[in-house]
């Protein structure tokens, strides 16, 4: 995170459009009136406190949680209970986890051509091909041909990173990615997300990395009660916030 | 003071262990005479074992493979002074005399080479499933394998099998272009729809005519004379292979989110697991005819099968689904996440895991669904057991016992055991990680 990544180009094609979006589980509402625009090329950081809705909120995106009211639309495709588009939008929208979630069973390179090769149908040398390039762009092409389980939780990480990119998704979701790390291996994901974010990936990334979301993001998102609370740009969010909520938020992660 | 400071001139190098480490001292020390308690269990187990062993070895190594009834064995026995429990020694006349009978029943003894082909050509059928190193093309002997056995064993017209398997065909080709013309539900519909009507009235005729033309094949053998550890293996083979691809299917079932499927699936196997399998057999046997159109002949060895194959795939779904629960969320969501379709995330994704998990449970649901095999002596077909109690019913071995039972037992114990021997090399071929 040496440079600001301000000066990163954002476009005026909206990317996901989240109108009046509503979610339950059972009688909970998690989500209440979400609005959100999400622009080409953002890299958004959606902060709050545990249980506050803001992993919910990702995963309605690429349908992982169903919503119950309001429209999800990603790249134009609309976001119905049609499991046509649902696999649309989930090849096109690349996703990574708290827990990695790798496949244990089989090894990092074939955890990186599955997809494509299953999905996209491309060859067998094709995906290969790819699955390398991405690999060797996270840092382990060394690692191809061990298991995720030989690998230490920083470079699962960044093995999850690398398989979903070899999907060549346009959007990347980042469902706390760094949460199940130790200290010294979050340095190494966030620096493979910075690049990612330099290559202009449009990312919604949740996470409590504020330092990231200082450097790299070009809006933070602070929700609290399933709702959105607050966002700005992130100099104004964390120099100036507004609502007490969000003050006391901050006091609280940046007060040590 | 003391001079703290210290320099190593040169490395020492390594030393063999001490003996008491290593070697057979070692290990004796290490596990039988650790300290006193441990010393005084390895000599009262020690004494245990060898007086147990000094009573059987005797009766095992006894004199009486020729003889060639119970009466003779006693009196080799007795002019060698032997006596005792079981008449001093085994009489094994009766396992040299019978033992074909068995192995393959009342089938035909000039005839014996087609279940031994039958067994040679299972090997080999086998073999792809099982290694990883067989070569690839015996998977299309596995295929046609069922038909081939089916043939074999029973004998009759080629084109009873032969049309059988082409319902297989018929179905690809329905799938194949229904789905091109109305897509792919019509598809699957299709690809169920008419291999079942292929079946059900095309696959007789068919037969009978063709054989008509070109009569192809062997003496037909009735199923009453086959018998002894074929059948066993028959049956036994024949639930294992068809009740895993039918336990997973329940076991997906039992999960799924379309009520009417998850009940139906919930149903059967809660029904068949509450119910003792000897009931299913006796329902195969008598009650089935009454439910069949009259004058259908249903063969009781085929009624059985599908009996023992319901049974055990209900204990398989069981099985899978402890294998599913133990799959963290995150992989599905995972396969979801990046775009894999259901078939194709339980197939590439859980599936792989899951069944990984089950290993053991699936082979103790295997080994028991062979050994249940012997209910069958119960509604009157020829299973080892079955015949026992018909040679114990000969003048000439009537009263013999352990030696019959002893030779049964210990076949049984050698398909079980290596089954489970498999299973524990299969767990160490797949382990990945750590």
């Amino acid at each position: 995170m040496a440079n600001a990544k301000k000066q990163l180009q954002v476009s005026d094609e909206v990317a996901i459009q989240i109108t009046n979006m509503n979610k339950w589980y059972g009688s909970f509402h998690v989500l209440r009136d979400i609005d959100l625009t999400v622009n080409r090329g953002e890299r958004i950081v959606i902060a709050g406190p545990s249980g506050s809705g803001k992993s919910t909120l990702i995963r309605c995106i690429n349908a992982l949680e169903e919503h119950q009211e309001g429209l999800i639309t990603v790249d134009g495709t609309e976001l119905s209970s049609d499991l046509k588009n649902i696999d649309t939008i989930r090849s096109e929208v690349g996703m990574c986890f708290q827990h990695f979630n790798l496949f244990p069973h089989l090894t990092i390179l074939e955890n990186c051509m599955l997809a494509p090769v299953w999905v996209r149908k491309t060859t067998q040398k094709e995906a290969k091909e790819t699955a390398m390039h991405f690999l060797e762009k996270v840092k382990i092409p060394e690692q191809a041909d061990k298991y995720p389980g030989q690998l230490s939780g920083g470079q699962q990480q960044r093995v999850a990173i690398a398989r979903s990119l070899c999907m060549k998704p346009r959007i990347m979701l980042f469902d706390e990615p760094t949460s199940a790390l130790d200290p010294e291996m979050i340095k190494e994901v966030l620096d493979t997300m910075v690049q990612l974010a330099e290559d202009g990936m449009t990312m919604l990334v949740v996470t409590h990395e504020m330092g990231f979301a200082r450097e790299v993001a070009n809006r933070v998102i602070f929700m609290d009660e399933g709702q959105i609370i607050e966002q700005n740009e992130p100099a104004e969010f964390f120099d100036n916030p507004q609502n007490d909520r969000t003050k006391l938020f901050l006091s609280q992660i940046l007060g040590h | 003071m003391a001079d703290l400071s210290f320099v190593r001139k040169e490395i020492i190098p390594q030393r063999a262990a001490p003996l008491s480490q290593t070697g057979i001292i070692g290990w004796f020390r290490k596990n039988m005479f650790s300290d006193i308690p441990n010393t005084i269990l390895t000599i009262i187990v020690g004494y245990f074992i060898i007086s147990i062993l000094g009573n059987i070895l005797p009766w095992v190594f006894s004199p009486t493979w020729n003889s060639v009834s119970l009466t003779e064995c006693r009196g080799i026995l007795a002019e060698l002074g032997r006596s005792g429990h079981g008449g001093g020694g085994a009489c094994w006349g009766v396992i040299r005399e019978r033992w074909l009978q068995l192995l393959f029943g009342f089938y035909p003894s000039e005839l014996y080479w087609r279940p031994i082909l039958a067994f040679v050509l299972l090997g080999l059928a086998l073999a792809p499933v099982l290694f990883d190193k067989a070569s690839r093309k015996l998977i299309y002997l596995t295929a046609i394998y069922p038909f081939l056995c089916f043939w074999l064993i029973w004998g009759g017209s080629i084109w009873f099998p032969v049309t059988v398997f082409s319902g297989f065909i018929v179905a690809y080709l329905g799938y194949v272009y229904v789905n091109k013309a109305f897509g792919s539900l019509a598809g699957v519909i299709a690809s169920i729809a008419l291999p079942v009507l292929w079946w059900l009235f095309i696959t007789s005729p068919l037969s009978i005519s063709l054989h008509s033309i070109m009569p192809i094949g062997s003496e037909a053998i009735e199923s009453d004379r086959l018998g002894g550890f074929m059948l066993a293996v028959l049956i036994g083979v024949t639930g294992i292979a068809l009740s895993l691809p039918i336990g997973i299917l329940l076991a997906l079932g039992r999960q799924s989110n379309l009520p009417i499927l998850k009940a139906v699936c919930v149903c059967f196997i809660e029904f068949i697991r509450g119910v003792p399998l000897i009931t299913l057999l006796f329902v195969a046997s008598t009650l089935l005819n009454i439910f069949l159109p009259p004058g259908s002949n249903f063969d009781l060895i085929l009624r059985v099968m599908i009996m023992v194959t319901l049974f055990a795939s209900a204990y398989m779904a069981e099985v899978v689904r402890g294998g599913l629960a133990a799959l963290p969320k995150g992989q599905y969501e995972a396969a979801d996440s990046l775009g894999l379709d259901y078939w194709k995330a339980q197939r590439l994704i859980i599936m792989p895991q899951a069944l990984k998990i089950s290993i053991p449970g699936i082979v103790s649901t295997f080994i028991g669904l062979f050994k249940d095999t012997t209910l069958v002596s119960i509604i009157g077909l020829l299973d080892p057991l079955g015949l026992s109690t018909n040679i114990r019913a000969d003048m000439a071995w009537n009263g013999i016992l352990w030696e019959l039972y002893g030779f049964v037992g210990l076949i049984f114990f050698i398909f079980c055991f290596s089954m489970s021997r498999y299973s524990m090399y299969l767990e160490r071929k797949l382990a990945t990680g750590h």
